[in-house]
């Protein structure tokens, strides 16, 4: 890998956890609970795109994997938390 | 797995993972910045598409340059992230538009004419 790639995916890398601590900040600040589940589905979409970029670092595509299951449990915790703030109750 | 990418796909992919990485950064901003709850439910999209389908695609081509061969596993992502992220915005937007009415707060205008209770 060229020095230039692994310049671009450092970058990359800072960029992400950079958008993580802003959304950290509006998770722990934000005035209502629905900021707060939108910070937590932020953080899950950047997790997803660090470990996509960890795999082209790798070169190997079973971080691809982990970042499916990432997109899958996140979107899991998101949407029960959601219907939890809809109705007060996860499962009807 | 040191092989060397020939110039013009090294080019793309760097060039795409920058991207990637700078449009997530504009949404975290985003989501920092902008006023109301309803501003800012539009900024996680952004990561969601076009971060997202930049990583991929960046994922793909170096995949393909590196290893010979190619793997469609990113693009399952994107296709689930495209079905999965437009059902949490809608739920998120339901529970806020629930959550402000029962707080009484303002609401925003209603997008229809018709009168809805």
């Amino acid at each position: 890998m060229s020095v230039t790639l692994t310049a671009a995916l450092f970058f990359a890398l800072v960029c992400y956890v950079a958008a993580m601590a802003l959304a950290l900040i509006r998770l722990l600040r934000g005035p209502t609970a629905q900021d707060r589940v939108l910070a937590l589905d932020f953080l899950y979409v950047n997790g997803l795109l660090i470990v996509v970029a960890l795999g082209i670092s790798f070169s190997t595509t079973s971080y691809l994997e982990v970042a499916l299951l990432i997109a899958l449990f996140g979107f899991l915790g998101s949407a029960a938390l959601a219907k939890f703030l809809l109705r007060g109750e996860v499962i009807e | 797995m040191n092989e060397l990418l020939p110039p013009w796909l090294e080019g793309i992919v760097v060039a795409l993972v920058v991207a990637s990485g700078l449009l997530s950064l504009v949404a975290a901003i985003g989501i920092m910045h902008l006023k109301d709850f309803f501003q800012r439910l539009h900024a996680p999209a952004l990561a969601n598409t076009l971060a997202a389908w930049c990583s991929a695609v960046a994922s793909i081509a170096y995949i393909a340059g590196a290893t010979g061969r190619p793997t469609l596993l990113p693009i399952v992502l994107n296709v689930l992230l495209a079905i999965t992220a437009p059902i949490t915005t809608a739920l998120l937007a339901r529970a806020a538009l629930f959550r402000r009415r029962q707080a009484g707060d303002d609401l925003p205008a209603p997008l229809s004419t018709t009168q809805v209770e």
